[in-house]
């Protein structure tokens, strides 16, 4: 495997070696050995255009685990946003001579276009492109998921997940409905007809308008952010409606099974999609994703750079 | 010079000699002496074609083509006339800027250049331009097109429809509604929900259409539609010629080929507007164009420079290039299906938009006392598509390295050999 | 393939190691075994329990994954990990007896020692392994030996255990001329 651009990109059995790893070493680098020297002498750039402290840092602490040279390239006051061209910042990165990129963009597509052309030779990673997808968040979550409702199994085969909220413009929606399937799982997608994307229809998943209906029969109920300017969109008529039908409150915290969690890819918008109780409550697992997604994140680039090089084409 | 072009094999699949002298076509007995012969055993004879919707990015945008770059790329491609539309900056909504395009094409004086004239001023789609100063101008404008952008008032759209009967003129509609398409990025369907890109309906394009051709018949006016994308698309103009609505519809080269699962790795030199559709969209425009429902074949050529490709798919700009890839692409879809024989092709890309533009010369019969506008194709050869190696300024198209059948290895612009040897 | 060492023989061995090992360190209150994923852990829980049978009581094992170690990790496609399970006594102030099913190279025990190096600082760290088989290519040497087997390059020793292999023997056959 030479880049992660998409859930696509890695077959059943890849994705399991990827949660296998990262639960050896979360072990590992919770308990005897907090630091790993298989990444040594290369360098990691993260390119991030977008903001996010979040994934950007654990990203960074994953390669420096690994003992990876890290070079952060955020957005703000980097050539990015004074209006330096991708191909010219990969250019750049090339020649700084760096192994991999980390690339978070606000155009879907972004790391296909690093990866495809001849600008740079290193391993691509997509953290998160567009509305397209977030492989790494969906590995973290499955890990999770798998943590806790699936102890010493390989994959999350019988589970049934619930995502709720805007899927017509998540990317974690879309990278999670294609590793879930992929490992077994049964996912139910709930939003608004007008949050749903064209063609769904033609997903392996379940569709449902109504939360209600969903929520008592689910292992996993992942909660996905609104973002404030859907409201001027007329995605739905206002806020207090959507939170009406679609956020997570007490009472649906109440009718889920007994061991069933709660997840969040963060960051919240506590009291719109989610109630601060929910966040807080013992079933959520949100914090816990955050700390998993170092541990996937160092088997994500162990896998891609650990090993011998990989001629593009392979 | 004059020329004897022998053992040509005409549209309708007769062989002959065709003549050509001072600019027309003529008996071969009047031909002087010092005459040059060609032998076009084995190759096809086509009127000029002619191309309704080219984009030549002069005034404004030289960089991606001049009309004398884009002149050599048409005439390598076949084309003796094409349409320059008028998204230009300034934007040819005046006299003054049609008659300088018009110039620049007789300066180059490889093919016919005739400017499109903007609807609206500036294309604001709010004021009407000076639509009767271009037609009184030396370019003599006859069709006019906001392309690029939608007339999307409906009252604006009436009231051009009903301005351009004074002069027999035709608006050419760029069918997008604006509010259903802001930033859209492709195909709205299975493959841009999965790619995370924002859709452009079909609805957005076949509301216009219908809209326009109900218009059209109110006024009992021409109406043009560029570009048609959509199977939808194709059965509202088949209605709307069954009323005996004047419309007349184009397809490009591209739509008649290519799906939107060509933009699966993200290279945006598959980003197009209107975009790559479906199967069953090819499948219907084909069906279309084979029936007569499409009326003619037109390129949209958009050229445009590679850093506005070279980039993330989102900041790229819409576009291909086309006139040198035209004909063989028809001959691939058309042609080598037996969809369509010789005749009909001379009739979709050079006999029909010849008549919706009003251009005269164009389009004629190869006969004695006809303009020689005239193209000549070995449709047996087949060639590799080298973008590096085209005549275009620009070298966005997507049939880069794709293997086509058809070789233009003659065009004859007013007697005047373009092209060829 | 020949047999050069059967199913008693190994036992033997074990129980001798448990015995040398005991010798060594004066009883097994110190003691920390790590064996190497995943003969050499299978290993380390038979002298583990050999050690019990002779002294009683509970000594410390535990197992070392050193794949992230590696000195050649660049010439092939990175490797799944293996478990690494560290006894609750740690490895500060222990001694630790590494433990594998064969020394060649050296530059296992070479990874396993800088594996170590990043838990903690032990008091000593030796050395057990059922087969040494020579060609060494780094100064590593092993304190306690199952058995000493003199190999060409190119010949192959397999040590097959029971957990792993279903059944206990070491073989060693001709390999491809390099």
């Amino acid at each position: 495997m030479k880049h992660l651009l998409s859930i696509n990109d890695l077959s059943r059995e890849d994705a399991i070696l990827i949660l296998d790893t990262a639960a050896e070493l979360a072990r590992i680098s919770d308990g005897p050995m907090k630091k790993l020297p298989t990444l040594r002498g290369r360098t990691i750039v993260n390119l991030f255009a977008e903001d996010s402290t979040r994934t950007r840092i654990s990203f960074e602490a994953a390669a420096k685990r690994l003992s990876a040279d890290v070079i952060n390239f955020a957005a703000r006051g980097s050539s990015l946003s004074k209006g330096e061209s991708l191909k010219d910042t990969a250019l750049t990165l090339q020649a700084m001579g760096a192994d991999a990129v980390v690339i978070r963009h606000p155009a879907s597509g972004a790391p296909a276009r690093l990866a495809n052309n001849q600008w740079m030779t290193g391993a691509v990673v997509n953290a998160g492109d567009g509305t397209h997808e977030h492989p790494s968040q969906a590995l973290l979550d499955a890990f999770t998921i798998r943590k806790h409702l699936a102890k010493g199994a390989a994959d999350l085969s019988g589970l049934r997940v619930a995502i709720v909220g805007d899927i017509l413009h998540s990317r974690v929606a879309r990278s999670n409905v294609l590793l879930l399937t992929k490992l077994g799982a049964h996912v139910t997608l709930v939003a608004p007809p007008t949050l749903l994307p064209f063609g769904v229809d033609s997903w392996p998943v379940t569709i449902s308008y109504d939360l209600d209906s969903v929520i008592s029969s689910v292992d996993t109920v992942m909660m996905l952010r609104i973002q404030q300017e859907r409201m001027h969109e007329i995605f739905f008529p206002s806020a207090r409606e959507y939170t009406r039908y679609y956020g997570l409150n007490r009472d649906r915290v109440n009718s889920l099974k007994p061991k069933a969690i709660i997840m969040h890819p963060g960051p919240m918008n506590r009291g719109l999609e989610i109630t601060a109780e929910a966040a807080d409550s013992a079933r959520s697992v949100i914090v816990e994703q955050v700390s998993n997604g170092v541990s996937v994140r160092m088997a994500i680039l162990y896998l891609l750079l650990g090993g011998a090089p990989i001629e593009s084409g392979n | 010079m004059s020329y004897l072009l022998r053992n040509a094999t005409f549209p309708n699949g007769k062989t002959g000699e065709i003549a050509i002298q001072d600019g027309l076509i003529v008996a071969v007995s009047s031909l002087e002496p010092s005459h040059k012969v060609i032998d076009l055993a084995g190759k096809q004879v086509l009127p000029g074609l002619v191309d309704l919707h080219t984009h030549l990015r002069e005034p404004g945008f030289e960089e991606s083509e001049t009309v004398a770059t884009g002149s050599l790329s048409a005439v390598r491609g076949g084309f003796t006339a094409i349409s320059a539309m008028a998204n230009t900056s300034p934007v040819a909504d005046t006299a003054g800027v049609v008659e300088q395009i018009f110039r620049l094409g007789q300066a180059a004086g490889l093919c016919d250049v005739f400017p499109i004239g903007a609807v609206t001023q500036g294309l604001n789609g709010q004021t009407l331009s000076e639509i009767g100063a271009m037609a009184d101008s030396a370019a003599q404008v006859r069709v006019f097109s906001d392309d690029g952008k939608c007339v999307f008032d409906p009252l604006i759209m009436r009231r051009a429809l009903e301005y351009v009967k004074k002069f027999d003129g035709v608006i050419a509609q760029h069918a997008q509604e604006p509010t259903l398409t802001k930033d859209s990025q492709m195909n709205e369907g299975v493959i841009s929900a999965q790619l995370g890109l924002k859709g452009w309906p079909a609805v957005a394009e076949e509301a216009i259409i219908a809209r326009d051709v109900l218009l059209a018949e109110h006024t009992d006016s021409r109406l043009h539609i560029c570009h048609l994308t959509t199977a939808g698309g194709v059965e509202i103009i088949r209605w709307a010629k069954a009323r005996g609505i004047k419309v007349t519809a184009e397809v490009t080269p591209h739509h008649l080929l290519l799906t939107d699962d060509y933009v699966k790795n993200y290279d945006p030199v598959y980003k197009v507007n209107p975009p790559l559709r479906r199967e069953i969209d090819v499948l219907a425009l084909r069906a279309g164009l084979a029936d007569g429902t499409i009326d003619i074949v037109a390129t949209d050529h958009a050229p445009h420079s590679s850093e506005s490709k070279d980039c993330e798919w989102a900041e790229a700009s819409f576009g291909m290039v086309g006139l040198e890839t035209a004909l063989s692409i028809v001959i691939k879809t058309m042609v080598q299906s037996g969809a369509m024989d010789y005749e009909s092709v001379a009739d979709r890309l050079s006999v029909a938009p010849a008549r919706i533009g009003r251009y005269e010369n164009h389009g004629q019969p190869l006969e004695i006392g006809k303009p020689a506008n005239i193209t000549v194709v070995d449709t047996v050869a087949k060639w590799i598509v080298d973008r590096d190696l085209m005549s275009s300024r620009s070298k966005n198209t997507p049939f880069h390295g794709f293997e086509l059948p058809g070789v233009v290895t003659h065009t004859f612009f007013n007697g005047k050999l373009v092209y060829g040897e | 393939m020949k047999t050069v060492l059967p199913a008693p023989d190994i036992s033997r061995a074990i129980v001798r190691i448990a015995h040398e090992i005991l010798e060594r360190f004066n009883g097994a209150d110190s003691l920390t075994l790590l064996g190497i994923p995943t003969r050499g852990a299978h290993l380390a829980t038979r002298i583990a329990k050999a050690i019990d049978a002779i002294e009683g009581g509970q000594v410390a094992v535990g197992t070392l994954d050193v794949t992230m170690h590696r000195d050649d990790l660049r010439t092939r496609s990175p490797k799944a990990l293996l478990p690494t399970v560290i006894p609750s006594a740690g490895v500060e102030g222990r001694n630790i007896v590494l433990v594998d099913d064969v020394l060649f190279s050296g530059r296992t025990i070479r990874a396993a020692l800088d594996a170590l190096g990043e838990i903690g600082r032990p008091m000593t760290v030796s050395l057990a392994v059922l087969v040494d088989r020579g060609h060494r290519e780094l100064p590593i040497k092993a304190d306690f030996v199952g058995k000493n087997i003199p190999t060409s390059r190119s010949e192959i020793i397999k040590v097959n255990l029971a957990e792993v292999d279903g059944i206990d023997e070491v073989t060693i056959s001709e390999g491809v001329a390099k």
